[in-house]
């Protein structure tokens, strides 16, 4: 296997909850190689969104030590700060909530474009409807406002936002969770279709196992700030052996069948 | 059985905007006594509008057609009393500033003429049922210092507080994480089964649903697909819309969209 895209070694995370100390992270370490799809899972409060949160530095850490790239991504700042930022993208649950309301589709994607100096500003137009093409919308969209399309569409709008940059990494936080079943299965579908072409890494935060298991090359199970189990994401799903593994596993929806 | 509740060429719209949007249309069905019925759609499917309608809850300014009859009762149904509404997220059912015993009591005291002495025993009974660690303390307990998953438990022994003969859990587990989950869908089934309450799980997760549910009505659009045993539905779907759903589930028996190579 090749050199791991992002190591993180030893993270550790501590909130004060109504005077109680709780830790959101409590030693976690994991690595995710180019091209490969890791999947956090486990209850809420098990700290896979604080985990994504440190690795975007919107959470400051305790302790531990994030590689991407083989730079120290916690001692980055300033100008080199904002260039790692380019390869590494977060898109989340609520498109909604990760975008101005009342941008456009174009004002969106032209953000990342100039504020990384990707595209000038003559060219960024066609780069816009590039983009769109690419997460399979319409260039005709740009001009329509970010609250005035589908949540399919705006998700695919913030992924066309991640992917505008080059990232080798996506951090995914329940990216699907919030979607209608029948969107769900194009997206990540694209997922895979940008994953294959242009070797970009994921970061899957999830508590659904059955997308995980379609989408995922490894998993990592967390409980209560700690991995508890990682390996290939077949392998550990058809025979988990932590407890919160078997847990999980035994609480997915199953489809009730005759007989 | 006998028949609880009939819905007749019901059609709801709502206007808005100048213009008046059409969100259900000609739905018709029957729920018997003691039946558990899943409503299944996606966004837009008219679900939640169908609970509303049930309910007596919808907007002002909403048109609607058709009735809704509840032969047992012979007169119009008294919400809290006669039917029970478990909505996804229980902080905003839950009135912050009162304790949990406060509230349940209220609707006790409201609907079965209780006492409030007598209200708050029968509130911690119900704390129990819905097996609430330490139904006492968590009588004096506000809302914000549960979790969502017991907050969940309180707004279900909230809407059983009455004894209604009808349960709506409208996507009543979509917020908490999949353990979470299957602990609430269980307990809802344990509460319905032995009260003899007729239930309406309405979610967009047709395997949830499979797993609760004696029948299955499948709603897109504003109407009604298609409606049958929840087996009959996921082993022999008649309608193409309820095949696609059902192709579109991610079980943990479906095969990975990587490659094979990739995931061995």
């Amino acid at each position: 296997m090749s050199a791991p895209l992002l190591t993180a070694t030893g993270l550790r995370k501590r909130f004060d909850s109504r005077g109680r100390a709780v830790d959101a992270l409590d030693d976690v370490s994991f690595e995710v190689a180019p091209g490969e799809t890791l999947a956090l899972v486990g209850p809420s409060g098990s700290g896979k969104t604080t985990a994504a949160r440190a690795l975007m530095r919107l959470t400051e850490l305790d302790g531990g030590e994030v590689r991407f790239d083989s730079e120290d991504l916690l001692a980055l700042k300033g100008a080199r700060l904002r260039a790692v930022r380019a390869r590494l993208q977060m898109v989340f649950q609520d498109p909604r909530a990760a975008f101005n309301p009342r941008a456009t589709v174009a004002r969106v994607l032209d953000d990342p474009l100039r504020i990384h100096g990707i595209v000038p500003r003559a060219r960024r137009p066609e780069a816009i409807a590039q983009l769109l093409r690419r997460v399979g919308l319409s260039p005709d969209l740009a001009t329509r406002a970010i609250h005035d399309i589908s949540g399919g569409q705006r998700q695919r709008v913030a992924i066309a936002r991640a992917i505008a940059t080059h990232p080798r990494l996506i951090v995914l936080d329940e990216a699907v969770s919030a979607l209608d079943v029948s969107v769900r299965g194009q997206i990540l579908e694209l997922l895979l279709d940008l994953q294959r072409s242009q070797d970009i890494a994921y970061l899957f935060i999830s508590h659904d196992l059955g997308v995980v298991r379609a989408i995922a090359h490894r998993v990592a199970i967390m409980d209560k700030g700690r991995i508890v189990e990682t390996g290939g994401a077949a392998g550990v799903i058809a025979n988990p052996q932590s407890s919160t593994g078997q847990a999980l596993v035994a609480a997915a929806p199953k489809l009730r069948h005759r007989g | 059985m006998s028949v609880r509740l009939t819905v007749e060429k019901l059609g709801v719209s709502y206007r808005g905007d100048g213009r008046e949007t059409e969100v259900l249309k000609d739905v018709s069905f029957e729920l018997r006594a003691g039946e558990r019925l899943a409503i299944i759609g996606e966004s837009g499917s008219g679900k939640s509008t169908l609970a509303l309608a049930i309910a007596g809850l919808l907007p002002a300014g909403s048109r609607v057609d058709g009735n809704v009859r509840w032969p047992e009762l012979g007169r119009q149904p008294i919400n809290g009393r006669d039917l029970g509404f478990v909505f996804q997220d229980p902080s905003s059912s839950l009135n912050p500033v009162l304790t949990i015993g406060e509230q349940i009591a209220e609707v006790v005291r409201a609907h079965l003429g209780m006492a409030w002495r007598e209200a708050y025993a029968h509130a911690e009974m119900l704390l129990g049922r819905v097996r609430l660690p330490d139904p006492a303390s968590a009588l004096r307990a506000f809302p914000h210092q549960l979790s969502g998953g017991q907050r969940q438990r309180v707004a279900i022994a909230e809407a059983i507080a009455a004894r209604p003969s009808l349960l709506i859990a409208d996507e009543a587990t979509s917020a908490l994480d999949t353990i979470v989950q299957a602990d609430i869908v269980k307990l809802i089934e344990e509460l319905v089964v032995e009260d003899g309450v007729s239930l309406m799980f309405i979610s967009h997760d047709i395997a949830l649903a499979s797993q609760i549910a004696d029948r299955i009505a499948v709603f897109r659009h504003g109407r009604l697909v298609e409606i049958g045993e929840a087996e009959q539905i996921v082993d022999a779907p008649r309608e193409a819309y309820t095949k696609s759903l059902l192709a579109a589930h991610m079980g943990l028996d479906t095969p990975s969209l990587l490659s094979p190579e990739a995931v061995a």
